[in-house]
């Protein structure tokens, strides 16, 4: 590996992923994170927005109001619909050109296809999926130590380091690890969306915009797009809602989330899923919730008939209030609910949407 | 004396345990209490070759021992009895067989169906008036010049009415008693063949055990199996490879019931603590532990001489007496332990209380292993 | 055609279990398995050999000896041959590493036309080795495939590639990339037959140290990989929340409504 100069690098890139003109929301979730991470970096450190698409100029503004300080766009035909060999040939040729400290991309389906090839090509460290960030061993003891069961005696919260901390869950969120790239840059990762909190929104914000002249050709680019197609169904959208009803393996069939949909009608809120009911076949995967499925912090999270594996809990465990619904009130979930309700749920629930009314 | 599980067995279990975990158990219920023969688990069991294994490749075999061949049986029974006892039918007492007895015309004839289990074998020796004891058969074989003429009834024939093909034995000189007995390969469809009725069983109710009805029923010449005269022999020892079989499903089902009684004891509490935490129960579930593990070695040993092609009668009896023993008392306490919950058919463990009983009876009772095995100790 | 499976032998991650009271993992006893996405990738390979006899399926592994047996299961499942790529050298990989050790054992076989992986692997989860194995041997990849069909000539291949909230149709030219997701095939049981093969005495399962792959030593293993961890823990367990008490659905029902309202959470 080539030794790289670290006074070369500045700054913090958000790949401020787009599709079809519109931002993605954790390209605001990175924004808000990126704006945070250079304020503790300091020494005039920016966070910058990368948006790579065509005719996309307008969503800078959008990124200035949600915090970036500069925006880098590059604006092409043959950037309308993502490519993998496109995207990722004008992302790493700015990343040489400007040299950037940190870039994250969102974990969404591109941005994880995107990212490990970026970092393949810049031969840079890429931490995948990451949940919290650090850059001052500081802040990152405030956050173990509330949060982990870290022992930081042997962190010195005085550090002077700024190594990006990336911590992330692995083992089907068994296991958290934090990572350092310690002798590459620019130090990359890709953040689950719904987890980092954007910034409110400021009318009117502005800054720098730097367009990139991109230098790509059709030969480039070795796949051809066809169709982008929309699923027909509305898309589930776990990561908004306020209130999720998710039903596990106690729903028994296909006919009993009829049940958990009347609660959700009830109470204003999504259905939600654990694996178990996914994989029986019991309702789409887009409902699933975890760590295979979306990750999700509304302010109420109703479990009916979760047993609550780990996998599961790394998925929800953030949300405000979590309600249990389970027969065996020894079930994991029944232990993390802030309040359990130990019962059958066929019964209870018809009860609790007369009450709730 | 190796007692650690080769390669080709240990992945057997897995493949088997995997198979039967996700596509039979969630069918075992419904197939048990409507009493169905489950065609659809059937076919993909024979795609995945478990209807051929111990059978030479060169007839559509996967030439596997016989360990293994009885590890694939118990690992069906383990969620399914019905499961078990069909594969174990078909290759005992039909496929080993022909394989064994038949002329290379016969075995090119049916083993490459049967092994690859397109077509389903069974077996046809117990008639009204002739159970322990076969040599009181009644159904007759008559030599009639260019074919044999076979009349009478055979009685809870598993597979009967299912099967394609059917080694049955008949008699074919009164005269001589059990060497006057014959066996002949009889298939479905043949002019004169039926079976009418359909047994009401109380338990491994997804095997369909069937009435046979011989009417002046002609059969080609070339259908007999073995020698003239020879039928009760080609009967007992395809017994000898069956009991091997019945032993397995009667491990499977004692398996599969202990497996479900400790998931239960861990989750199940009564007076503020899960049963496993009561002493007399979980004491009782280490007599049970050890008793499907003593079963197992004696169905092993059992399987590992017939797979080096040792004698094998003694050992086959012994295992068969111990396993379906076991099934009994360990299915008879899961029940219990259970409590009322066993009782129902929200749970799987009276279906395999009703399974297990069976294994004390067919293709040979108890008694008749304590015979086998008090026979060799009395020489 | 010759088609490269990319598979990892992992943890069950769902059997893995939290000492409660030391918070560490407790992975004694849990079952190593083929990783399920794998799974898809390997069934998929096995779906275009069933329908082009003539396919050849190579199996790739990194990992430890005991991965062998992962690897003969993929035999059993109808893989031709596998190889493991095992060496103390490239112990300790991250993604970036462990995708030069793949990219110089692809480049010592004979070619191919195809290579699938699963999307990612149930330990680390990251979804990296794929896309950064297709940037090393410079091949175009699609991810996240849940269907496909190849062109007449079997010289390209249309995929359907998921997208969050639906997909693309995206068409490749041979030889890519393709990562695997569970949506695109259900992967088959083992067969006694395969399991026989994978029995062979004369089946062996190649086993590659860095040397023959002719791997540079300062791509590979621990020292090598761009990225390390600086720390590991579990998260902590939560505090107690509120039993509802009541006697009836109702009664609890009406006491949990109460409280959510007392605290003004509704």
């Amino acid at each position: 590996m080539a030794t790289v100069n670290f006074d070369e690098y500045k700054n913090i890139w958000v790949f401020a992923e787009q599709r079809k003109g519109k931002l993605m929301n954790v390209a605001y979730e990175l924004l808000g994170e990126g704006y945070n991470l250079s304020r503790e970096l300091g020494d005039g450190c920016k966070v910058c927005a990368l948006i790579v698409g065509k005719d996309i100029g307008g969503l800078a503004e959008e990124c200035f109001a949600y915090g970036a300080d500069k925006v880098y766009t590059i604006d092409d035909d043959l950037l309308e619909v993502y490519t993998t060999d496109g995207y990722t040939k004008v992302v790493t040729e700015a990343i040489n050109e400007f040299k950037p400290e940190i870039v994250l991309y969102g974990a969404t389906f591109i941005g994880r296809d995107l990212a490990p090839r970026c970092a393949a090509r810049l031969d840079a460290g890429l931490t995948a999926d990451c949940t919290h960030l650090n850059v001052r061993v500081k802040n990152y003891i405030d956050y173990a130590e509330k949060n982990t069961t870290l022992n930081t005696e042997s962190l010195d919260p005085e550090d002077p380091a700024k190594n990006l901390l990336m911590t992330r869950p692995a083992f089907g969120g068994n296991l958290m690890a934090t990572i350092v790239c310690p002798t590459t840059r620019p130090q990359m990762s890709t953040v689950r969306p719904g987890v980092m909190d954007k910034l409110e929104k400021r009318e009117g914000a502005t800054g720098e915009i730097v367009k990139i002249k991109c230098e790509l050709s059709k030969d480039d680019i070795r796949t051809t797009v066809k169709e982008v197609v929309k699923a027909a169904k509305e898309l589930v959208n776990l990561i908004d809602a306020e209130i999720i009803v998710s039903g596990g393996r106690g729903v028994k069939n296909a006919d009993g989330f009829e049940v958990i949909r009347n609660l959700a009608d009830c109470v204003g809120g999504v259905v939600g899923a654990s694996r178990a009911a996914v994989d029986s076949g019991w309702i789409e995967g887009s409902h699933q919730v975890g760590q295979t499925g979306t990750t999700v912090k509304p302010k109420i999270y109703i479990a009916c008939g979760i047993s609550g594996a780990i996998q599961h809990q790394v998925g929800m465990q953030t949300s405000d209030i979590i309600i249990a619904i389970n027969k065996d009130n020894d079930c994991p979930m029944m232990h993390l609910a802030d309040y359990a309700l130990e019962g059958d749920l066929f019964k209870v629930i018809p009860e609790l949407i007369a009450e709730w009314n | 004396m190796d007692f650690n599980p080769t390669k080709e067995q240990e992945m057997v279990r897995k493949m088997v345990r995997k198979f039967a975990e996700t596509e039979i158990k969630p069918i075992a219920a419904e197939i048990d209490e409507q009493a169905i023969y489950p065609y659809a688990t059937m076919k993909r069991a024979a795609e995945l070759g478990l209807m051929g294994m111990p059978f030479p490749k060169k007839y559509g075999g996967s030439e596997t021992d016989y360990i293994s061949y009885v590890t694939a049986i118990e690992e069906l029974s383990r969620v399914c009895g019905s499961h078990g006892v069909i594969v174990q039918t078909h290759c005992a007492l039909c496929t080993w067989p022909i394989l064994t007895y038949g002329t290379e015309e016969q075995k090119n004839k049916y083993l490459p169906d049967l092994c690859t289990g397109k077509k389903l074998g069974a077996f046809g020796l117990t008639e009204p008036n002739a159970g322990t004891d076969a040599a009181g058969q009644e159904t007759t074989a008559v030599d009639m010049g260019d074919h044999w003429l076979i009349n009478g009834t055979k009685i809870f024939i598993s597979g009967g009415g299912i099967a394609d093909v059917y080694v049955i034995m008949a008699m074919t000189d009164k005269s001589k008693g059990n060497r006057g007995i014959t066996s002949f390969i009889i298939e479905k469809g043949t002019p004169g063949f039926y079976s009418p009725k359909h047994e009401k069983k109380m338990g491994i109710r997804g095997s369909i055990a069937s009435e046979l009805v011989f009417e002046d029923c002609k059969i080609p010449k070339e259908n007999m199996l073995g020698k003239l005269g020879k039928g009760f022999k080609t009967a007992m020892t395809s017994l000898d490879v069956g009991r091997l079989g019945i032993a397995a499903q009667a491990l499977g089902i004692a398996q599969g019931a202990f497996d479900e009684t400790v998931e239960y004891m861990k989750n199940r509490k009564q007076f503020g603590k899960s049963l496993d935490k009561f002493q007399a129960l979980a004491f009782e579930m280490a007599n049970m532990y050890n008793q499907i593990e003593m079963s197992r070695l004696l169905l092993y040993k059992a399987a590992d001489r017939r797979s080096q092609g040792l004698p094998s009668t003694l050992e086959a009896a012994q295992a068969k007496l111990a396993c379906s023993e076991t099934a009994m008392y360990v299915t008879t306490k899961a029940v219990q332990f259970h409590g009322g919950y066993g009782y129902i058919k929200d749970y799987p463990i009276e279906r395999m209380m009703r399974d297990a009983k069976i294994t004390e009876i067919y293709e040979g009772t108890s008694e008749v292993m304590k015979m086998v095995i008090a026979g060799s100790v009395f020489k | 055609m010759k088609i490269i499976v990319c598979a990892k032998q992992v943890p069950d991650t769902n059997e893995i279990k939290i000492n409660p009271e030391t918070g560490t993992l407790m992975r004694d006893g849990v079952p190593s398995i083929l990783n399920p996405d794998d799974a898809n990738a390997l069934e998929m390979a096995l779906e275009i050999k069933d329908n082009n006899p003539d396919t050849e399926i190579t199996v790739i592994s990194m990992g430890p000896p005991q991965a062998k047996v992962m690897l003969e299961e993929c035999i059993a499942l109808g893989a031709d041959k596998c190889i493991l790529i095992s060496d103390r050298a490239v112990g300790g990989s991250d993604t970036w590493a462990t995708s030069n050790a793949i990219a110089a054992a692809v480049r010592k076989l004979d070619g191919f036309d195809l290579i699938i992986a699963g999307r990612q692997a149930i330990d680390g989860d990251t979804a990296q080795v794929g896309p950064q194995t297709a940037e090393k041997l410079d091949i175009p990849q699609v991810t996240y495939v849940k269907e496909y069909k190849f062109s007449d000539d079997m010289k390209s291949v249309e995929v359907k590639r998921a997208l969050e909230d639906g997909y693309q149709i995206i068409d490749v030219k041979l030889p890519c990339m393709l990562t695997a997701i569970k949506e695109l095939n259900t992967p088959r049981y083992m067969t006694v037959d395969g399991i026989m093969r994978a029995c062979d005495p004369n089946l062996e399962i190649k086993v590659w140290g860095a040397a023959d792959i002719e791997v540079d030593l300062d791509k590979v293993g621990l020292k090598a990989s761009p990225t390390n961890v600086f720390r590991s823990f579990t998260p902590k367990p939560k505090g107690k929340g509120v039993y509802i008490e009541g006697d009836t659905p109702k009664e609890k029902s009406q006491n949990l409504v109460t409280g959510l309202k007392a605290k003004h959470i509704i």
